[in-house]
């Protein structure tokens, strides 16, 4: 019986031949992944009755939402953490000022192809560059997992988006993640598996390919495939944490909906306040004033969209009032980017450079916009207060037209600078 | 579990995301269930902590609480005592904290369009019925490996019978 990758995933953990959508499972994940929430799910792990967790290996525990503490109340949610890990003797914990959850738990080789992460955060589908299935749950959910080690999963329906050709030089996976959001909508995958195939595809980097599952989250999907190919296995080489096994959907398989893109069609696009999937094309929408510009979070805080917007930046300075945040997503890539240059150069551009984590992308901390203020960002959500006032737009754009942006103080094409 | 909910309707929109329910800047702050009503609905509706009564029902169109997973969206509903949430189509995750904390999503396009802001309805959960001012409207039963979590009033009394911890 052929099956789609979740079906197929889901048939395998559950100790089954095969399922079907819409079948009940329950399984237990390779990894367990949970952030600054650690601690109010300990809470909730008390509450069950629990004490000792089923196994701490499974655990990938990230302090990120508000690191470093904004105020006493966040360290105190974080000093409850540590103490948790320590009880509980989980070695896989990252601490303040490593990076953003879903980034290092693909540095650190915790995201592998054939494995299940389930995470107490939406955006747990990226996993899926990986050739994992992720999938965000809440926090009694995590909690339970912690307390029994198995959770109840719906088996998905699946959505196959095949991406033919190649993206244009300055057309980046973001900018085909939200034509993508755009035409189908913000329920356009709900509860579904969204797998992604196609030349296209293959061709992009793995840290542009990371933002189209990470971004399915923004379509209702449960999680997000790519076919892990030749690259997957060498970035994994030495570095992942234990053997995993490729898992492939089969031919044949049935896919609920199927979607054909050519990408050599796609133009630089950018999503209006307040839904994400409210896009346009960037030329319709250049010329709005904005008055910060944040280059950052999980959907777009990789060495290469640093790369893209140094490139933009070099030999320009910020506009004057208009800001530029830089969040790097991991302390690794800070690393990387400070050997190749780039921080420099944003430091001449007049960017603020702030430690690896979500920075304001929630509205925690470490840039939130005033009352009236227009953002422009690379993160994946735009909904209204979402950085911290409803009085404030937010526009979701890739790392150069942030960048570009910020020089000219308006939105604006790179190719315009 | 109550069988029968009678409460006033508040009715809103498509898309309704977990910012505006419970906005992100309190996720780390407001920790206790308890404090989380006060903050429902700040950023869509700023009238309805105030005034929403045990009972009440919100009546929701498609994909109704989507975004992030932060279950204080539901928790600041549930202990509030809110009677039910229907809509159109629910965001995954958002339906099933509502599940795991017993409080009842129920799926009903019809009766969305249906139902006026503001009048008093009926959620029959035993016979699975919606009764408004504009008819009657059904909606079908829990999968049953489901309705164990709900009738246990949600995970964390599944979980505690499930680690024998109230033995």
């Amino acid at each position: 019986m052929s099956q789609t990758f979740a079906e197929k995933m889901l048939a395998r953990k559950a100790g089954l031949s095969h399922t079907v959508p819409c079948q009940i499972v329950e399984i237990t994940p390779d990894v367990a992944l949970s952030h600054d929430n650690t601690a109010p799910i300990y809470g909730i792990f008390q509450r069950m009755g629990g004490e000792q967790v089923f196994d701490p290996v499974m655990h990938a525990i990230f302090i990120d939402h508000a690191a470093p503490a904004p105020t006493t109340k966040h360290a105190e949610n974080h000093r409850i953490i540590r103490e948790f890990v320590d009880e509980q003797g989980i070695e896989n914990f990252f601490d303040v000022g490593r990076g953003i959850c879903h980034q290092v738990l693909v540095e650190e080789g915790l995201a592998l192809p054939g494995e299940v992460v389930l995470g107490s955060d939406s955006h747990t589908p990226h996993a899926g560059v990986m050739g994992a299935f992720g999938a965000g749950i809440g926090r009694s959910e995590m909690a339970s997992i912690w307390a029994v080690g198995s959770l109840w999963l719906r088996v998905p329906e699946s959505m196959k988006i095949t991406v033919s050709s190649q993206l244009d030089p300055g057309v980046t996976a973001k900018d085909l993640a939200l034509k993508v959001i755009g035409d189908l909508g913000a329920d356009g995958a709900l509860y579904m598996s969204v797998e992604w195939h196609g030349e296209a595809i293959q061709s992009l980097d793995l840290s542009q390919r990371a933002t189209l599952p990470n971004m399915m989250a923004e379509m209702g999907a449960k999680n997000s495939f790519i076919p892990p190919d030749e690259k997957v296995i060498a970035f994994l080489d030495g570095r992942a944490k234990r053997p995993f096994e490729l898992v492939y959907p089969d031919p044949g398989a049935h896919y609920a909906q199927s979607y054909s893109y050519d990408a050599a069609a796609i133009e630089p696009m950018i999503a209006r306040p307040h839904t994400v999937d409210n896009v346009l094309p960037l030329s319709e929408v250049v010329g709005t004033r904005v008055q910060q510009a944040f280059l950052g979070t999980c959907t777009n805080g990789r060495l290469e969209d640093l790369a893209a917007a140094a490139e933009v930046l070099a030999g320009h300075k910020i506009a004057p009032g208009t800001r530029l945040l830089v969040i790097p997503a991991s302390s690794q890539v800070y690393l990387e980017a400070l050997k190749a240059g780039y921080i420099e150069t944003f430091l001449e551009a007049g960017a603020v450079v702030e430690s690896p984590g979500c920075g304001p992308c929630m509205g925690n901390h470490m840039g939130v916009p005033a009352v009236g203020e227009v953002s422009i960002s690379t993160a994946n959500r735009n909904f209204r207060g979402r950085m911290g006032t409803k009085e404030s737009d937010i526009y979701l754009a890739s790392p150069a037209v942030v960048a570009a942006t910020a020089v000219v103080g308006s939105i604006t094409h790179p190719k315009d600078l | 579990m109550e069988r029968i909910i009678r409460g006033r309707v508040w009715k809103y929109g498509d898309n309704v995301n977990t910012d505006v329910i419970f906005p992100g800047k309190y996720t780390y702050t407001v920790s206790d269930p308890k404090e989380m009503p006060q903050y429902a609905l700040e950023d869509l509706d700023p009238k309805f902590a105030g005034e929403m009564q045990p009972g009440d029902i919100i009546v929701g169109g498609t994909n109704w609480g989507c975004g992030s997973s932060r279950e204080q969206a539901v928790v600041c509903l549930s202990e509030a005592n809110l009677g039910a949430i229907i809509a159109k189509s629910f965001a995954r995750i958002y339906y099933r904290n509502c599940l795991n904390n017993a409080l009842p999503a129920i799926v009903s396009p019809e009766a969305v369009d249906a139902i006026e802001n503001g009048e008093t309805i009926d959620v029959d959960l035993s016979v699975g019925e919606i009764r408004c001012a504009a008819g009657t409207f059904s909606f079908p039963p829990l999968p049953a490996a489901v309705m164990e979590i709900f009738e246990a009033g949600g995970l964390i009394g599944y979980t505690r019978r499930k680690l024998g911890a109230d033995a």
